[in-house]
């Protein structure tokens, strides 16, 4: 599969980010490059092969017990739904680059 | 009593005897950084109140004789890739160069409770990507066996305190190789423990699926007892294991007299450097001559992983790293109009070359008429990279291959040619993948005295197992 600038324009506004010109050109080919090496996994044939997106799916959770009881562990016994700890106020404004104080400001959302 | 080349043990032991004190302790690290980290940049911030606050608690409890918790006044470094609660935390970028974590990342706080001083944040890849510490934003790592040369990455920092003596032991992470190929590049034990062993909450996430936090230190024994101190079940990340932590330290004792260790003819291939070829294979005659049975077995998938892990981890990093906006904290760009283009620009400006490389790669691999080609069958390929491990562990009890196919290469060496420095994790990531623990122990020197080592991959949350070979092979070595 060949990437052309129009395809890294495109991800990149998925990923929002602005790429300049000469990023764009610079990743155009290291994309080309990377997916090159990466298309050999199409040598596999993996057609029953189920796909593994977490692999604590088969280990270290307790295998006799199904559904969400298997990862009953995980959830915690101290806060109650409703009363959950959260971080103070200012604490959780503490690293805003722009605040008023109570909420996060930021600019205004155009219509694009 | 040259007080940085302590390990753990002794430390505590002289604290507590009143040889010395925490302070002066740590006092005698800062003053070894002071002197020798301008060459060597392993530590990004230094956290002198907080080290010094726990010093004197850990000193107040020796003066009245009280027994001191496990790690009482030994010294550490922490990757700056784990937030510290007050203390500047950038995960080696711009996007967060004066971020104050308003909380402690789990594995910190079990070690600071255990009486571990937190010397400081230490220099690493941006976000953990990288191979070789030049993708920090701030300086690279210099290896402290030959300033010339690259300490590894992504946890360079880490790797080269304890190598330098800046540090006990200190914690790094591991994703695709990133704690035990610096531990190899630098001459150190780097433990990665099995997925979900140790809690993920407060480490700034990379890849959820395959990021481990795990020691860096001197000795086998060392790593062990951090190890023992930072694992176990954590209700605040939801993947670590309601699995026991067994006593490591003792786990380490025990002989390796009988144990069946695998040799995958796929990691002693062309790509090989001789000299690390012949320090592994020597190692592993010594092993042989312990009693250790070594058995020749194939992990057939192995040259698939590479692919595999840079669509994985890519994929998972772009969706992670979509959270550094410029809303809430960390750098935002001044010049904007509109919410889109704060959005656009804080994240070009302040995330490096790297890291949007692997954003947008792993972007592309989710995009819609990509997502089965790539991100799905990755998926697939990384189940039979899993098989092939379970496979070969009906038939051994461990795995030893070299961690890494070159010693440390030379700084500048890779930094134009991406594709070449992935390459770098080839005998790394599939550990990452299958979700297992692997250890990288010293086992010996190339010609030109640059450090080699042997990794040890186990079964899941086996790391007793890995611990106990590398105590033999550490044992071979130093004899």
């Amino acid at each position: 599969m060949k990437v052309t600038e129009k395809d890294v324009v495109y991800v990149a506004d998925l990923a929002n980010l602005e790429l300049t010109q000469d990023e764009r050109q610079l990743l155009l080919r290291d994309l080309n490059s990377i997916l090159d090496y990466v298309d050999r996994l199409s040598q596999l044939d993996t057609t029953d092969v189920p796909a593994m997106a977490q692999v604590s799916d088969r280990y270290g959770v307790d295998q006799s017990r199904t559904g969400s009881a298997r990862f009953a562990y995980a959830s915690r016994e101290d806060i109650l739904e409703g009363l959950r700890k959260s971080l103070p106020h200012e604490a959780a404004l503490q690293n805003a680059p722009d605040t008023d104080g109570t909420f996060f400001k930021v600019p205004k959302v155009i219509e694009r | 009593m040259d007080l940085n080349a302590l390990t753990i043990e002794a430390a505590r032991a002289a604290v507590q005897a009143r040889e010395t004190t925490a302070t002066s302790l740590a006092e005698a690290f800062y003053a070894k950084i002071d002197k020798t980290d301008p060459e060597i940049g392993a530590y990004l911030t230094l956290s002198k109140d907080r080290a010094l606050e726990q010093a004197a608690r850990m000193d107040s409890l020796a003066a009245k004789g009280e027994e001191l918790p496990p790690l009482g006044g030994v010294p550490v470094g922490i990757k700056d890739v784990l937030v510290t609660r007050g203390v500047r935390t950038t995960a080696s970028s711009k996007i967060l160069a004066n971020y104050i974590p308003p909380y402690d990342c789990t594995a910190v706080a079990r070690l600071e409770a255990a009486g571990a001083v937190v010397l400081g944040k230490l220099n690493c890849d941006e976000f953990a990507m990288g191979s070789s510490n030049e993708n920090s934003a701030w300086r690279p790592v210099r290896n402290p066996r030959d300033l010339s040369r690259v300490p590894g990455g992504s946890s360079g920092g880490s790797a080269a305190a304890v190598a330098a003596d800046m540090a006990v032991a200190t914690l790094g992470s591991d994703t695709g190789g990133s704690i035990r190929q610096p531990a190899s590049f630098c001459g150190v034990v780097g433990l990665m423990p099995t997925y979900g062993r140790v809690s993920r909450y407060g480490l700034i996430a990379f890849a959820s699926s395959l990021d481990r936090i795990g020691p860096l230190a001197k000795t086998v024994r060392d790593a062990a007892i951090v190890l023992r101190t930072i694992a176990g079940r954590d209700p605040m990340d939801a993947t670590s294991a309601e699995v026991p932590v067994p006593d490591y330290v003792a786990e380490l004792e025990k002989p390796v007299r009988g144990l069946k260790l695998g040799v995958a003819k796929e990691y002693f291939g062309k790509g090989l450097d001789s000299e690390v070829r012949k320090s592994v294979e020597a190692a592993i005659q010594k092993l042989a001559g312990s009693g250790c049975e070594i058995v020749p077995l194939s992990l057939p998938h192995t040259e698939y992983a590479i692919p595999t892990y840079y669509i994985v981890a890519t994929a998972e990093a772009s969706s992670n790293l979509a959270r550094f906006d410029g809303v809430r904290y960390g750098y935002r760009a001044g010049d904007a109009r509109t919410l889109s283009e704060m959005y656009r620009r804080s994240r070009d400006h302040g995330f490096g070359a790297e890291v949007k490389r692997r954003i947008i790669l792993g972007t592309y691999a989710l995009s819609a008429g990509y997502y089965d080609a790539y991100y799905l069958k990755a998926q697939r390929v990384r189940t039979l990279l899993v098989q092939d491990f379970e496979e070969a562990f009906k038939r051994v009890d461990a795995i030893v291959t070299p961690t890494s196919p070159t010693a440390a290469f030379k700084l500048g060496e890779k930094v134009d040619d991406p594709l070449s420095m992935y390459l770098a994790d080839i005998f790394t990531v599939t550990a990452d993948l299958a979700g297992i623990p692997g250890i990288s122990v010293p086992c010996g020197e190339t010609k030109e005295n640059l450090p080699v080592g042997l990794q040890i991959l186990g079964k899941h949350f086996d790391e007793g197992t890995i611990l106990r070979v590398a105590g033999a092979v550490e044992r071979a070595n130093t004899t």
